[in-house]
Formats: structure tokens, C-alpha cells, sequence
């Protein structure tokens, strides 16, 4: 990938002028263009319709290509996942780029197809965007920020005061994979598939919707895993979760992963599960439609509400020994012992 | 359940079982955060005491061995390579960390292996790349050949700050201890892979059961069975509980390659002091690379903050949860002691894992 | 301070070896093991192999792995 004879990005690409022009005509268009973000306007104007939910979400992965995806799919899922946890349909996204001098354009071209193959299967518009260029040093080659709108679906009110006493808690399939994924490649420490879970939820989040108010929360549990997100739940609450160790599923190579590093996959970062706490009586049949969508096709109810140890997540082990799964209070460090 | 689950589910019976009281101590990180993590003291009677001991190297090491890294590290030509363990460990004052140092601009670099450390001093040629060798005889057999390859490629800013210990000294110490009353030792599985069963006879110089274990829950569940079958059977021979691993004479390869390049030296321990000849320290032909050689180290005898009972608790004298400081000023975010932030210590695995 | 995983030996290569489990691959030394065969299973901890395993032992091992991950 060319632009005007240049492999890498200088300074001049991001002062609005020749350079940024030709950046976007050449590349950003052709690949991300619409009726709005064509306009190139200040800011898009659009239509929607009833109540909106917005969201916001900044990507500084490293390395920004990973196994199973790249920092653009990850800034589009990122953004659309967190508008579908809260029960809208995602429409349209923002996207600002602040990218490092003397990066390969061909990465970025890369990195711009993916964004859009990735907002088409998550059936959102990039209608705005932004392109600033940093001096060498000073950013981690790129950063994007993705914001988004969706249209609020009716009825559907969701949040942790719906939760009760002996709802379910599924998961849509395997945990910890994104984090332990991307400090692999990052470290460059081991070979195998460990692929980052990366995936837009749409579908998933759809089947589950189906059952309206026997639906409490959704959340995807990113950073910090599912421990974290749980405990986010339960915090100051009336009420606890029972995990139960067995049922959580774990790919059995993340875990041989996270035993060499010593890390733990229920804080490990996902970037393509959720979590809903679900009225018990809805539970399995929501747990076998989820079955049948590829995205959560190992889906699982891993444990429920209860009411001792309030504003706590607890873990049940095989001879029935139980544990606080506290959340993460600090980077996890790799454990040798 | 399954079969095995079933089998094991009988082995839990039995051990509670027994109707004495049994003061167990174990004397591994790995075993201090497994007993917590599989919730094992909630299922075992009130009479049997899971004790934590000073099985965490990161936990028993001296706030002053923290405070002379911290300064090494702000040194700029000084690359800091350790495991992740010992990132926020506090020294004589909380904010005294190499995590805060690595915020002050300090490099520092977590290694998962003491070869890394090498591969960074030979990739930074104008730096002193200086690795943090910590832990007991599991790992200084890797801290000993890093040394040996460095010396063999002639990596001359390859550097090793030694903070290994070895454990019978320690046990020794807690055994010879008149208000501890320890019955058994939960042995650590992968020290033992070194010293062999033979390595823990020593005990029963003491008349204190030892029985080596693994990690996994019917590693645990394993050991502390045979320990339980050994009292009701009133036999008290050392015993290997983990036997796919560990041989009854060791690695005799790893023990020499550490005498090779350490000697013992007198260290010590944070909470019990001083241990004469508990420590390592590199022999006088690898000196050229100890760290020290370049910048001494100066150790005072005492080493306290205020209300920290560490020391109490790594001797398991006390309950994480029996000290003032535990859960009001002491927690993992804003970790007093030592016990707290290592990720193995007592006090973080209580913290973390206890209803 | 005792962290250690069975790895099966899938390649050697002087004092270093890699190590495999579950797909997973791992470069690790094996100084401190003698007389080691592709195909053993070795106990690896901080890098190093620290002993060689029996095989049944090893694959009762990595069993008991899979049963603690959870997986149904």
C-alpha cells in the first residue's frame, strides 16, 4: 500500500491537509464509506428513533495483530458488544484513529478492512471518524477510539436491582481466551492455536433477548474477566452468586496456557461472551438456543443467586469446598510460584 | 460424581476421621494458595489446622533486600529481570516497590525464566541487566545455569541478585520452636523433586511426620491422607505422596549444579530473622556476577513496620485474619506486608479466597 | 514457589527442548534431566525441566487436569 510513494505514516498525515485528504479518499473510503461518512461533514447527522443507548471504548491492544483478530475488529466488537448489553440494536459508530509515526500504511489498510468487515457483520455504519498522527514514541503504534449509538429495543430493562434470589447465570461459551491469547503473543512465549474470542454478540444477544423480562442483566466480560464482572453484579447488593467450579468451561488449551504463566482464566479478558443472569424457569431453554448459534455454541449455566455471604461471588469446588472469587484489584502478575 | 471423585470423596471421610487434634504445617506458596483455592478448610473438621508456613520465598524476603532493589533499579543503567511475584512487594515502607520504580522510569522486566534474563542482558549490550533470583531449591538450579551459560557466552552485564534460600534450616528453626506444636509437614512436591524424599528424613529426628505432596486436589486431598493414615497407624516415617514426580534420592543433577555455583551463607528470613546457613550466595568464582560485588548491600538485623505481624503469621503463630491489620489497612490493593501482596502469601490467599 | 505443569517432549535440540500440552508449545531447557527421549512427559517449572515423569503417571496427570478445567 502506497500513498502518494509512502510506505509508513508521517506527521503530515494527520494535519488536515494534502496528506490526510488523500488518507482518506484513498484509504478509509473506499473501505468504510457510506451516504453519511461520504459527506465528510464536521459530524453526521442521522435519524433514529426512540429511546438510544451510546457507548465509548478506546483500544490500545499491543501487539495490535493477534491471533484471531486485530485491533480494528476488536474496536468495533468492543463498542457494538457494549451497546448490545444494553439492550439496544446497535446503528451507527464513530472512529478516531491516533496513530504513531512511522507506521506501515499497509498495516492500517489491514486494520481499516477489518473494522469493516467487522461493522457489516455487526450490521452498524462508521458515519464520523477522526485521523491524528503522533510524534514517534509517543503512542503504541495505533490507538483507536470507537463511540456508538444504538436503538433501545422495548420492554427490555436490564440491570443489576432486576436480579433475584434464584435466577441462573450463563456464560456463552469458553472463558479467559482473549486475555490469555494476546499476553502470549505479546511475550511471544508460546506456540499453539490460542485464539483471541473477538466477535461481534449480535446474534446471541438476540436469542437471549426473546425472554423479555425474565431476562435480569448482560454483560461482557472484558477486562478482568468473569470474576470481575461478577463481582460488579453482586457489589453492595442483597445477594450473592454461587459459581460452580465444574461447569465453568475453560478450552483446555487456555488452561494449559494460563498454568504455564501462571494466570487464571476467570480473570482473564473475553472479548466475545456474555453473561446474563436469567430467570431460572427460562433458563435451559435459553441455554439451547444459544447452543444452536456458532458465537456461543458452548454455552453453559455456571451457577446462580443466592442470599448468604451477601455482595459476594462465591466459588463452589468439586468436594464441595467453597471460595470468594474476589475481583481484580490489580494487573495480575504472572505467578512462577 | 465420578469413580475417582467418589474415591477421593472417601479419602476426605477418613481423614475427618480422626478425632485428635493434628497441627498440619505446609511450607510451599504453591500448596498455601491450593488449600485456599480448592476451599479444603472447609471441609475438613475444626480439629485438623491447615498452617501456613514460610513457604512463599517472596513473602520471607527482607523489606531491606526490597529496599536496595528499588534503588538499584532507578539506577539508568540498570535493567531489572524478575518474575512477576516480586513486583509489588513493599519494602521498609509501602510506596518502596519496583512497581512504583517502574513508574518513576525504571526499567524492569517480568522473565518467566532465568534464561530470558540472559537473552535480555545479551539483547541490551549497554546496559546491566540484573535478575532477581528468588525461591528455594526449585528454582536455583535455573538461576545456576543462567550463570553457567552466561559465563560460557561471555555476557559481561549479565548480572544475578541471589535471594535463593534453602528450606531444612527453616523447618529446623519452626520445629525447635517450643511454643509451635507442628505434628506433620505437608512437604513441597517440587522442592522435593530435588531432595528427594531422603531430602525431609531430617524430621524424624523431631518425631514429626512429613509426607511430600503435589498440587492438584487429589494431590492434597492424597497427602493429607496419608498423614491422617500415618497417625492412626502411629507411623512416622517420612513419606512421598507424590510419587509420579518425585524420587526417593532426588535430582541429584539439579543439587549439583547448584552446589557448583552457590555456597551457603547465614540469611534472612522476614518475620523469623536471622537463619545461619539458610541462605545462597554465589561461590567466589561466579562473583562476577553478583550484583553485590558492584553495590554492596547493608542489612540491618531488624526489620519492622508498625502493626505488620508477618513474622507471626509465616512462623503460623497467627491467623491472617487474627491481625489488627488484616482487611482494614492491610488488603491486596494496599498491601502492608508482604504476606498480603504475594499472591502466595497467607494473608492474600485468606483474603482472597476465605468465606 | 513451586508452579509446574508435565509437558510432553515433542522436539530437542542440545540443552533446550520443546514441550507440548494440549496444542500448547512451549521452548524450555533440559539441563537438569538426563538421558531424555522425544515422547517422554517432563515436569516444567520456570522454564527448566525438573523431572521426567512416568508416562501413565504423566498421563494420569495431565487427566486430572483436564478435569480441573472445568470442562464438561
Amino acid at each position: 500500500m502506497l500513498i502518494l510513494g509512502d510506505e509508513f505514516i508521517s506527521l503530515s498525515y494527520g494535519n488536515g491537509g494534502k496528506k490526510t485528504s488523500r488518507l482518506i479518499e484513498e484509504l478509509i473510503l473506499p473501505s468504510l464509506g457510506n451516504d453519511q461518512l461520504n459527506n465528510l461533514g464536521d459530524g453526521a447527522v442521522l435519524k433514529i428513533s426512540g429511546d438510544i443507548a451510546f457507548s465509548t471504548d478506546s483500544f490500545v491492544i499491543y501487539p495490535c495483530f493477534f491471533p484471531g483478530g486485530d485491533i480494528g475488529k476488536l474496536s468495533v466488537c468492543g463498542t457494538v458488544n457494549d451497546l448490545l448489553m444494553c439492550g439496544s440494536v446497535p446503528k451507527y459508530l464513530s472512529l478516531s484513529f491516533i496513530i504513531e509515526e512511522g507506521f506501515k500504511l499497509s498495516e492500517l489498510e489491514t486494520i481499516i478492512n477489518s473494522i469493516s468487515a467487522t461493522a457489516a457483520k455487526a450490521g452498524v455504519k462508521i458515519v464520523t471518524g477522526d485521523t491524528k498522527v503522533v510524534d514517534k514514541g509517543h503512542g503504541h503504534g495505533i490507538y483507536i477510539n470507537t463511540s456508538g449509538i444504538g436503538e433501545r429495543l422495548p420492554g427490555i430493562s436490564l440491570g443489576r436491582e432486576r436480579i433475584s434470589v434464584g435466577d441462573k447465570v450463563i456464560v456463552t461459551g469458553s472463558v479467559g481466551n482473549h486475555g490469555i491469547s494476546i499476553l502470549c503473543a505479546r511475550e511471544n512465549l508460546l506456540e499453539g492455536d490460542i485464539e483471541s474470542d473477538c466477535a461481534p454478540l449480535n446474534e446471541p444477544v438476540e436469542a437471549i433477548l426473546k425472554y423479555g423480562n425474565d431476562v435480569k442483566i448482560l454483560r461482557d466480560p472484558t477486562r478482568g474477566g468473569v470474576a470481575t464482572t461478577l463481582n460488579e453484579f453482586t457489589e453492595g447488593m442483597n445477594f450473592s452468586i454461587e459459581l460452580v467450579d465444574e461447569h465453568i468451561p475453560v478450552d483446555s488449551n487456555v488452561q494449559t496456557a494460563a498454568d504455564l504463566l501462571g494466570l487464571d482464566p476467570l480473570y482473564s479478558a473475553n472479548e466475545g461472551k456474555i453473561l446474563a443472569v436469567v430467570s431460572a424457569n427460562v433458563a435451559d431453554k435459553i441455554l439451547e438456543d444459544l447452543k444452536k448459534i456458532d458465537v456461543s455454541k458452548s454455552a453453559a449455566i455456571i451457577g446462580e443467586v443466592v442470599d448468604y455471604m451477601p455482595s459476594k461471588v462465591i466459588l463452589k469446588t468439586k468436594f464441595g469446598g467453597k471460595r470468594i472469587l474476589d475481583k481484580l484489584s490489580y494487573d495480575i502478575l504472572p505467578r512462577i510460584c | 460424581m465420578k469413580k475417582d471423585d467418589e474415591q477421593l470423596k472417601k479419602k476426605l471421610d477418613y481423614i475427618n476421621c480422626y478425632e485428635n487434634t493434628i497441627n498440619i504445617m505446609e511450607v510451599c506458596g504453591t500448596h498455601t494458595v491450593a488449600i485456599s483455592k480448592f476451599g479444603f478448610r472447609e471441609v475438613l473438621n475444626k480439629n485438623i489446622n491447615l498452617i501456613t508456613g514460610p513457604g512463599c520465598p517472596v513473602c520471607v524476603t527482607p523489606a531491606a533486600y526490597i529496599d536496595y532493589i528499588y534503588k538499584l533499579s532507578l539506577n539508568t543503567d540498570i535493567i531489572i529481570a524478575t518474575y512477576g511475584d516480586m513486583i509489588r512487594v513493599p519494602g521498609s515502607k509501602p510506596s518502596i516497590s519496583l512497581e512504583n520504580a517502574k513508574a518513576k522510569g525504571a526499567e524492569i522486566k517480568i522473565v518467566y525464566s532465568s534464561m530470558d534474563a540472559l537473552k535480555l542482558a545479551m539483547e541490551n549490550k549497554n546496559k546491566k541487566v540484573v535478575f532477581l533470583g528468588i525461591g528455594f531449591e526449585t528454582t536455583t538450579p535455573a538461576t545456576a545455569i543462567a550463570i553457567k551459560e552466561a559465563l560460557k557466552l561471555k555476557v559481561e552485564n549479565f548480572y544475578v541478585f541471589s535471594m535463593h534460600k534453602i528450606m531444612e534450616p527453616a523447618m529446623r528453626a519452626l520445629l525447635e520452636d517450643e511454643s509451635l506444636k507442628i505434628d506433620a509437614f505437608l512437604c513441597p512436591g517440587h522442592v522435593a523433586t530435588v531432595l528427594g524424599k531422603k531430602g525431609f528424613e531430617f524430621l524424624q529426628e523431631y518425631n514429626c511426620l512429613g509426607v511430600i505432596a503435589g498440587f492438584s486436589e487429589e494431590d492434597i486431598i492424597g497427602g493429607l491422607y496419608e498423614i491422617i493414615d500415618s497417625f492412626m497407624k502411629k507411623d512416622f516415617d517420612t513419606k512421598n505422596a507424590y510419587k509420579r514426580v518425585v524420587e526417593d534420592d532426588g535430582n541429584l543433577l539439579s543439587r549439583e549444579i547448584i552446589n557448583e555455583v552457590f555456597t551457603v551463607k547465614d540469611d534472612y528470613w522476614r518475620g523469623l530473622g536471622k537463619i545461619p546457613s539458610s541462605g545462597l550466595t554465589l561461590k567466589e568464582q561466579y562473583n562476577r556476577f553478583d550484583i553485590e560485588q558492584l553495590y554492596p548491600l547493608d542489612i540491618k538485623d531488624e526489620d519492622t513496620y508498625n502493626g505488620c505481624q508477618c513474622g507471626e503469621v509465616l512462623k503460623g503463630k497467627m491467623k491472617p485474619n487474627e491481625c489488627k491489620l488484616f482487611g482494614t489497612v492491610c488488603s491486596p490493593e494496599n498491601p502492608i506486608g508482604p504476606c498480603m501482596v504475594s499472591g502466595e502469601g497467607g494473608c492474600a490467599a485468606y483474603y482472597r479466597y476465605h468465606l | 514457589m513451586c508452579l509446574g505443569i508435565p509437558l510432553k517432549l515433542v522436539e530437542l535440540n542440545g540443552a533446550e527442548a520443546v514441550g507440548e500440552l494440549n496444542g500448547i508449545k512451549r521452548k524450555i531447557r533440559i539441563d537438569l534431566v538426563k538421558d531424555v527421549k522425544i515422547g517422554d512427559y517432563v515436569m516444567v517449572h520456570a522454564g527448566f525441566a525438573i523431572e521426567i515423569m512416568k508416562e501413565e503417571q504423566a498421563k494420569e496427570a495431565i487427566e486430572i487436569l483436564k478435569e480441573l478445567e472445568g470442562v464438561i
